[in-house]
């Protein structure tokens, strides 16, 4: 792991990311008045890591949890089942409500292809016709889109080459909450 | 990390798959039971993949499970029965499921009487096949939903004592079963009258018991399995109405016993002769639980054979 570390670049330092989610955890209230018509869902597995945050921060913001929060996982959805060489790990889904004519808020680590972002859209239609769908990630690599997606909230846009690679880590798991590039996918 | 595809492309019997597969086929099914569950109860998954049930024998709840948990998966699903095609005019097993996979089948959900057929095909052909019962052998994802269910009940099938009950000699419920609670840790005993236990039984490292009073005493589950009076050619028993007397199980025995078991049975259930309808309707009985779990293990199993790499 510590090889990974000197390899790949920090491109959102740990200092960073604590602010990086309070922005964009305010930009999200500035946007959502009637936040209890909010659903802020992540998408498993990674997702569901930043989604837990911003949960966290909001609900510190607001001293309470008005809006909806679930986890959904794409596995069934995606379209890329048998056409990949792996096999697709498939997780929970955890959405006790019904997104009908709500604000629902997608929520991934990295944007890259869209094809995630697509297939969680598609999955969402089992649980209802949301009024709006919007999407918030934490690295947006812009330039690499499959679909025409975009993400709604940012919090950094990275303009890295197709064989980059960018990874998330986090304080539960790696001890240091902080967003790294590498240059190869092998790494 | 843990495998995220199964180390089989065919499900032909319990005995064949791996801990680790039951296990994933066991997580796969928990996240399709919550898709059940939605008010919309499907996935795009299987959407390009034609699914063929080839049912030589009768089969009321194993086809229609399939077929729900096929259309589920949102496959393209035909369905083929020994009484209304060629087999009748003399065509060979595997005339016919070439025939059928000339039409561009994925996969076939077979039930065929003789032991083995299943393999005899897999060797054969390139599709998937699923084994919804071969004879007297097995039938894989009957004991996958068992020991699903007893989980959800108990939390765990490791280290709970299992007793099946009935007619062990013409089950492949039982057979597969035994192969699938052991693999999870579970301790086996079958228990009926002797001309219906197999000979050897013992070797397969089950207990064996023809008092059914104690072993309902001694276990935590009790999975009592039908007389299957269509597979007899001989007299094993003297009379249903004695085997009712001597190995039926009524509430009466069950509240007598100082814990409270679960009861299970695959169905169907001749209600007066293996469980009485007390026991059989009772809160300790899982049975309808079963048939719920069903659709979601042959989700699983679909699932990950379809999405089967390399």
């Amino acid at each position: 792991m510590s090889s990974d570390m000197e390899q790949g670049k920090i491109i959102i330092s740990s200092d960073q990311f604590q602010l990086t989610i309070r922005r964009l955890c305010h930009q999200i209230l500035e946007n959502h008045i009637h936040i209890e018509d909010l659903c802020v869902i992540g998408i498993q597995e990674r997702g569901v890591l930043l989604a837990e945050r911003i949960r966290s921060e909001l609900v510190e913001m607001l001293g309470d949890q008005p809006f909806k929060y679930g986890k959904l996982d794409i596995a069934f959805y995606r379209d890329d089942f048998r056409r990949r060489d792996t096999a697709i790990k498939v997780a929970a889904t955890d959405i006790d409500f019904l997104v009908e004519n709500k604000n629902v808020l997608l929520v991934d680590d990295v944007l890259y292809t869209g094809r995630s972002v697509h297939a969680a859209m598609a999955a969402l239609q089992d649980f209802g016709r949301p009024r709006k769908i919007e999407m918030l990630c934490l690295v947006d690599r812009r330039f690499n889109r499959h679909f025409p997606i975009h993400a709604n909230y940012t919090g950094m846009a990275v303009d890295a080459l197709d064989e980059a690679y960018v990874r998330v880590q986090w304080k539960i798991s790696h001890g240091e909450d902080r967003v790294l590039l590498f240059s190869g996918k092998d790494q | 990390m843990s495998n995220s595809q199964l180390s089989t492309k065919h499900l032909l019997g319990i005995k064949y798959i791996t801990t680790e597969d039951i296990e994933l086929i066991f997580k796969t099914a928990t996240e399709f039971k919550e898709v059940i569950n939605r008010p919309i109860k499907k996935v795009p998954s299987l959407r390009d993949v034609t699914i063929a049930n080839v049912f030589f024998e009768n089969s009321t709840r194993t086809r229609i499970s399939f077929e729900l948990a096929e259309k589920r998966l949102s496959a393209d699903v035909v369905n083929f029965s020994a009484s209304s095609s060629s087999v009748s005019k003399g065509e060979t097993l595997l005339d016919t499921v070439n025939n059928i996979l000339a039409m561009k089948v994925d996969m076939v959900v077979m039930r065929h009487p003789a032991p083995g057929a299943h393999h005899f095909l897999s060797k054969h052909i390139d599709a998937n096949i699923i084994n919804a019962g071969d004879g007297t052998h097995e039938h894989p994802t009957q004991a996958l939903l068992d020991a699903f269910s007893i989980r959800e009940k108990l939390g765990e099938v490791a280290g709970k004592n299992v007793v099946i009950v009935g007619d062990i000699l013409h089950s492949r419920v039982a057979l597969s079963n035994i192969f699938c609670l052991q693999k999870l840790g579970a301790h086996v005993m079958v228990c009926g009258p002797a001309t219906l236990i197999p000979k050897h039984i013992d070797k397969l490292g089950v207990q064996v018991e023809h008092d059914v009073r104690k072993a309902l005493e001694w276990c935590d589950v009790a999975n009592v399995l039908r007389i299957q009076l269509e597979r007899q050619d001989i007299k094993y028993i003297p009379s249903l109405r004695e085997y009712a007397l001597y190995f039926g199980i009524n509430k009466k025995m069950l509240e007598n016993l100082e814990k409270e078991i679960v009861i299970m049975h695959p169905g169907p259930i001749n209600r007066g002769i293996e469980l009485t309808s007390d026991a059989a309707d009772s809160g300790q009985s899982i049975i309808l639980d079963q048939v719920e779990n069903g659709v979601a293990i042959r989700m699983a199993v679909l699932y990950l054979l379809a999405g089967k790499r390399g």
